[in-house]
């Protein structure tokens, strides 16, 4: 790895300030995706930001109706925080269901969105919950968050810093792990609100994406049977070693109708 | 340009100058020369690298140096008592046969430690579950599993 | 025996020292003015090398050297070493392509190194390596096993003409189709032996130095036993004699088979720290363990069973194609042929077999022994086709292998292949495994599982796989004057737990307790002379019955010295348990190597010290035969493919067990490697020769989830060929478990037609074979 500048703000608009004062340069939330990219010298940033030391980014607190994790709240106290499993216990689960102990101790919910992997389990949670995605410069709706391959509608040196999730009637995440990386081969987050029901993939597409068809059936009528009928088209989805589009275009079937038995 | 970190390294303060990269496993490893945690992997997947940072179990192949600042390490090295008792999940590792090569061990053994913090006497499920980022080549995982339930619900029983 | 002797279930003496974090391994070791050299690899899988410029490396930050294939070569570095030499029938040699330590000219696979940066750090080096600009004219590739069999497949190697190294086959298949012709019954299968990456958990690594005023070069690396390194550096590379030499590996983080070898990177490393007079050390990534360490398996069959009106077989036929990667590595067509060909017809008592193996050249990495080298894949082939068999003949699986099986009253058996299967108990081995598994319960279990919508299967697998590997080994015991002992090994443990079971043979052996004997080991200066190493699952015997002997002598010299202690003849003196006999005078071991350090203590013409070395030599073509049945049990969630293992029994016949502790955690982690090869290890290149899964990220190791509690189960019968009655244990997991494995997820989906499903069986393909076959059957 190439060597860079390291930086430790302890303020949000410091970190904001150096993030625009230097477009070479690069936030770092829990790092467990950008430091092997940079073992592998596949990236070589002039500045590493540190976002850690923020206190203001961390921590799950409730707010009304909705839930507020800060960015850099790790994967194991999202999936540990009372306040989350009281109110939406599906998607502590999901955070819980992410890589491994050790990443969890060190990965963050803004790193994990900031990065939009394809198989990551957090854009199919904030999508499918419907979160707002809060950045220091203005509230992004998921729907307009998740833009395709590792694209989000971040700005350069924009900084997430919280996710604002409405409390829902109910939500799962149902996840078919890869064998190798743990990611999602497919993952499915079903959630149930006072006005319909969202339906949201990660593993399957380019990047997290709705499923409006089983949308509007399990709005009309939550049961599996109103989406057995439901064909996933296999047209648009990832195609690789480890799973073809077509056995994708059916995990996701499956995990949806597991997802809403459990219900 | 070389950074000062001071942290605590197994109950000993510990200072040193880095490089930015530096990450915390070649702290550990070069700097103060504790060759006990192992580097088995270039992507967060093997988790022969595993230390606890504030009491947590982490890769220390994918954090850096200057991140350990005034943070609490203790590596493999940190773990027996200084009279040289073994911690009970080292010592079940022993009487379960959960080593051979024992290069994963260190890291195995870390990890081991988190999960009978966070689950008292752990079920086998469990264990293999949390097991999920150590990766061993030599036991099949069977003495592993075995000496992580035996050693948490020892701890458990300790504790209660 | 004692608590610490032979047979106990001994703690191990190492494990103190390995979970304290006090073990050497190879990277813990720094030489003062130590250099850092990172290899420059091939991202092309077939190239011409038309240029390398190195020279903004050589200006790069902190770089003191740069070389190329050429550099050593014009020093008189040769070739590496494949150790292997057969003949077609026709009386034609192999192919066999030279293979230089850094590539000149040609490269042949993705990794295969052409350059060495050596640098200050390894930060330095890393950098400089990606300014040595190469200039390749790309070459059509080569990435399957079965392209490069075929007559459209680009050649590789121009002067040989073909991909195919030599056609051998062990007879002429005409007169096995003659016996073939009275079959009543058919079985044939057509297999998939998928490739592996062998992965053990420390990557390769080296740091060597050159003394120059000694003309010596010290090394320290990963090895499996370093006197074959030792002797192919000095000879190879070095152009000195062994003894100037040494290779060190104290703490090795697993072998598998693969560390034995003379790799290049040894070698160059080796080379470097005598030209540049400074010491080099090299630490290969995970990503380097997948391009450059040797892969395993990668083979292809088919084979053809004929059974008469009863099951009996009554003719077997296999034609194999093996990848062989881009050059022949030391071994390579010894797998297929020696290694695993011959004995394809297993525990099953079969007079007429053919097979033909055509080894394949290919642009992939290079394939040599992992972890039963070659015998996996015989057994699999064989266990496959029996389930073949079974549908055939409307026999049960069981049944059709008890009308097969080797009785115990033909051993010894001679194969039709010459190899003598001295013992084993092949039925009881068959009863035991199926008793343990409740095999007669399994309907109730699986019409339980059918409730919660899971397809419950059950399969079995024997096996037999000839141990022993090289047929020399010598083994040192000396006695210190206070009468502890040190054995000098030339077996290596590296997880096998030597430290322990030779304390245990020494306790046995010689009366001295299990904590005062120590081994040393790993170091080619004080391996005895004549020692081999640990590989082809051979320490118990060539390394124990070693021990036997040696400490044979250490009594009988012992017996002398207590002779003249108790001032009697030594024909009056017995030994038993640390204490040497005379009438009602005793005097103990210890006594006795207190006085061997003692002239005064001597008897006349009796040199000083208690210091003993045997040097075992064995036929050859004699081998044990380690053999067992394996169980395996699971259920399939057949709407997304996956597989759980629910119950696993291992019944193996390891001969006499030294120490079942140690052993039941070879099987355990045998069989870990035969589930991961059959259920989550898939090496993909593709079409261009690019490894798709080139780190953990893609390659699926078997994680703990991926395994279940097995039931480990001796059924001993020892061996009549080797004084200690000890088989091979090191091996046997990694045969058996491919074949039940397969067997009980296709018994799980028999319902749909499901008769094979390639390795490994991933979701994905279960999920896809069980859609072919419903969309077969609708047809």
């Amino acid at each position: 790895m190439e060597n860079f500048g390291y930086h430790a703000p302890t303020k949000i608009a410091d970190a904001a300030q150096l993030a625009e004062a230097n477009e070479d340069a690069k936030l770092m939330a829990g790092g467990m995706t950008l430091l092997p990219t940079l073992k592998q010298r596949l990236a070589a940033p002039s500045d590493l930001i540190d976002l850690a030391g923020i206190a203001d980014l961390r921590g799950v607190c409730r707010d009304g109706d909705e839930i507020v994790i800060g960015a850099m709240t790790t994967h194991a106290e999202v999936h540990e925080s009372a306040v989350l499993r009281e109110a939406i216990a599906g998607l502590a689960s999901l955070a819980g269901q992410i890589g491994d102990p050790a990443v969890r101790h060190r990965g963050t919910i803004g790193g994990s969105i900031a990065n939009a992997d394809p198989a990551a389990d957090y854009p199919a949670g904030v999508l499918g919950h419907g979160a707002t995605i809060v950045t220091n410069k203005r509230k992004i709706a998921a729907d307009d968050f998740f833009l395709g391959l590792f694209e989000t509608a971040l700005e350069p040196g924009e900084i997430i810093t919280g996710v604002r999730f409405p409390i829902p009637v109910w939500s799962t995440y149902q996840k078919l792990r890869h064998p190798a990386s743990g990611y999602a081969v497919v993952g499915v987050c079903i959630v149930q609100t006072k006005t319909g029901v969202r339906v949201a993939v990660t593993g399957a597409g380019p990047s997290a994406f709705r499923m409006a068809a089983m949308e509007e059936a399990l709005t009309k009528d939550f049961s599996v049977k109103s989406i057995e009928g439901i064909a996933v088209a296999a047209d648009d989805l990832n195609n690789d070693i480890h799973a073809s589009a077509a056995y994708r275009a059916h995990v996701v079937s499956v995990l949806a109708k597991r997802a809403v038995a459990s219900r | 340009m070389l950074i000062e970190v001071n942290m605590t390294v197994n109950g000993r303060a510990v200072s040193g100058k880095v490089e930015a990269r530096a990450l915390l496993v070649d702290f550990i490893r070069d700097h103060l020369r504790l060759t006990g945690t192992h580097v088995g992997c270039d992507t967060t997947q093997c988790g022969c690298c595993t230390v606890h940072v504030d009491g947590k179990a982490v890769k220390s192949c994918t954090m850096l140096a200057v991140q350990a600042k005034g943070k609490n390490v203790v590596t493999i090295e940190g773990l027996a008592s200084a009279d040289g008792t073994l911690h009970p999940v080292q010592e079940a590792f022993r009487e379960h046969h959960g080593l051979q090569c024992g290069f994963c061990t260190p890291g195995m053994v870390m990890m081991g430690v988190d999960i009978c913090r966070r689950h008292p006497n752990a079920d086998e499920k469990t264990v293999r579950h949390e097991l999920e980022g150590n990766i061993c080549r030599c036991t099949g995982y069977q003495g592993i599993v075995e000496a992580i339930m035996d050693a948490s619900a020892k701890m458990a029983g300790g504790r209660a | 025996m004692g608590q610490f002797g032979i047979g106990q279930p001994v703690r191990r003496k190492e494990d103190v020292r390995l979970l304290t974090g006090k073990g050497l391994y190879t990277d813990d070791v720094h030489f003062d003015g130590q250099t850092w050299g990172v290899f420059v690899r091939s991202p092309q899988a077939h190239a011409k090398i038309l240029s390398i410029d190195t020279s903004a490396t050589k200006a790069a930050e902190g770089v003191v050297a740069v070389y190329l294939g050429q550099d050593l070569k014009a020093d008189g570095v040769g070739t590496l070493i494949t150790d292997v030499e057969f003949k077609d029938l026709s009386g034609k040699d192999m192919f066999r392509p030279k293979r230089d330590f850094l590539a000149i000219g040609r490269v042949r696979f993705v990794g295969e190194p052409v350059a060495i940066v050596i640098a200050e750090t390894q930060a330095q080096a890393k950098a400089a390596a990606e300014l040595v600009v190469v200039d390749y004219e790309t070459l059509p590739a080569v990435g399957s096993t079965a392209f490069a069999a075929s007559s459209d497949s680009p050649v590789i190697w121009e002067e040989h003409g073909s991909n195919v190294g030599i056609h051998w086959e062990n007879r002429a298949e005409a007169e096995i189709d003659a016996h073939m012709a009275k079959a009543k019954y058919r079985a044939s299968v057509d297999l998939v032996n998928n490739r592996v990456v062998p992965n053990p958990m420390e990557p390769r690594c080296a740091v060597a130095k050159w003394d120059a005023d000694a003309g010596e070069l010290t090394m320290y690396a990963p090895t499996q036993g370093g006197r074959r390194i030792q002797q192919g550096i000095a000879k190879i590379v070095l152009n000195i004699a062994a003894d100037k030499v040494r290779i060190l590996s104290p703490d090795v983080g697993g072998g598998f088979g693969i560390r034995g070898k003379i790799y290049p990177e040894l070698g160059v490393v080796a080379w470097a720290a005598r030209k540049t007079g400074r010491p080099v050390k090299w630490r290969g990534d995970r990503s380097e363990t997948f391009v450059s360490d040797y892969h395993g398996r990668d083979q292809i069959n088919h084979a053809e069973l004929g059974l008469d009106e009863n099951g009996k077989i009554v003719a077997l036929k296999v034609w194999t194609i093996v990848n062989c990667g881009a050059y022949f590595a030391e071994n390579g067509p010894r797998l297929p042929i020696n290694g695993g060909g011959r004995i394809i017809p297993g525990v099953y008592d079969i007079e007429n077999f053919y097979f033909s193996v055509r080894p394949v050249l290919s642009n992939t990495v290079p394939t040599d022994t992992y972890r039963g080298a070659g015998r996996p894949e015989a057994n699999f082939l064989m266990e496959r086709l029996m389930d073949a068999a079974a549908h055939a003949t409307g026999l049960s699986r069981d049944e059709i292998r008890r009308r097969n099986v080797i009785k115990q009253e033909q051993m010894p058996y001679r194969t039709q292949m010459g190899m003598v299967i001295d013992s084993g108990d092949f039925v009881g081995n068959m009863d035991m495994a199926m008793k343990a598994a409740d095999w007669a319960g399994f309907e109730k279990r699986r019409a339980e599982s059918a409730k919660h919508g899971k397809l419950r299967g059950i399969g079995l697998s024997n096996f037999v796989e000839p141990s022993g590997g090289r047929p020399t080994e010598e083994m040192r015991i000396a006695l210190t004057p206070d009468g502890k002992a040190t054995v000098y090994a030339g077996t290596h443990s590296h997880g096998q737990g030597h430290e322990t079971v030779w304390a245990q043979l020494l306790e046995s052996f010689l009366g001295i307790p299990f904590e005062d004997v120590s081994l040393v080991q790993g170091d080619t200066k004080t391996a005895p002379k004549g020692s081999a190493g640990t590989f082809g699952s051979r320490s118990s015997w060539m390394g124990g019955v070693g021990l036997q002997r040696s400490a044979k002598r250490i009594v009988e010299k012992g017996t002398k010295i207590a002779a003249n202690l108790m001032q009697t003849e030594p024909s009056a003196v017995t030994f038993d348990a640390g204490v040497f006999r005379a009438g009602t005078t005793s005097v103990t071991i210890k006594e006795v190597a207190k006085a061997a350090h003692d002239p005064k203590a001597l008897p006349e013409g009796v040199e000083a010290g208690l210091d003993e070395s045997y040097f075992l030599e064995r036929d050859p073509e004699e081998f044990n035969y380690p053999n067992g049945t394996h169980v395996c049990e699971v259920e399939v969630d057949a709407d997304l493919g996956k597989i759980e293992i629910v119950n696993y029994i291992a019944v193996d016949d390891c001969g006499f067990v030294l120490n079942p502790f140690i052993v039941h955690g070879q099987v355990y982690g045998g069989v870990a490697q035969g589930v991961g090869q059959a259920m989550t290890e898939q090496t993909v290149y593709d079409e261009d020769g690019q490894l798709v899964t080139g780190s953990f990220m893609d390659y699926g190791m078997p994680r703990a989830h991926h395994m279940a509690m097995i039931d480990a189960l001796f059924n001993e019968v020892r061996c009549k060929t080797n004084d200690l009655g000890v088989k091979g244990a090191g091996e046997a997991g990694a045969c058996g478990a491919p074949g039940a494995f397969v067997s009980a997820v296709c018994d799980a989906l028999k319902e749909f037609g499901i008769r094979n499903i390639d390795m490994p069986l991933t979701p994905d393909r279960v999920w896809q074979t069980i859609q072919n076959a419903k969309a077969a059957k609708a047809a």
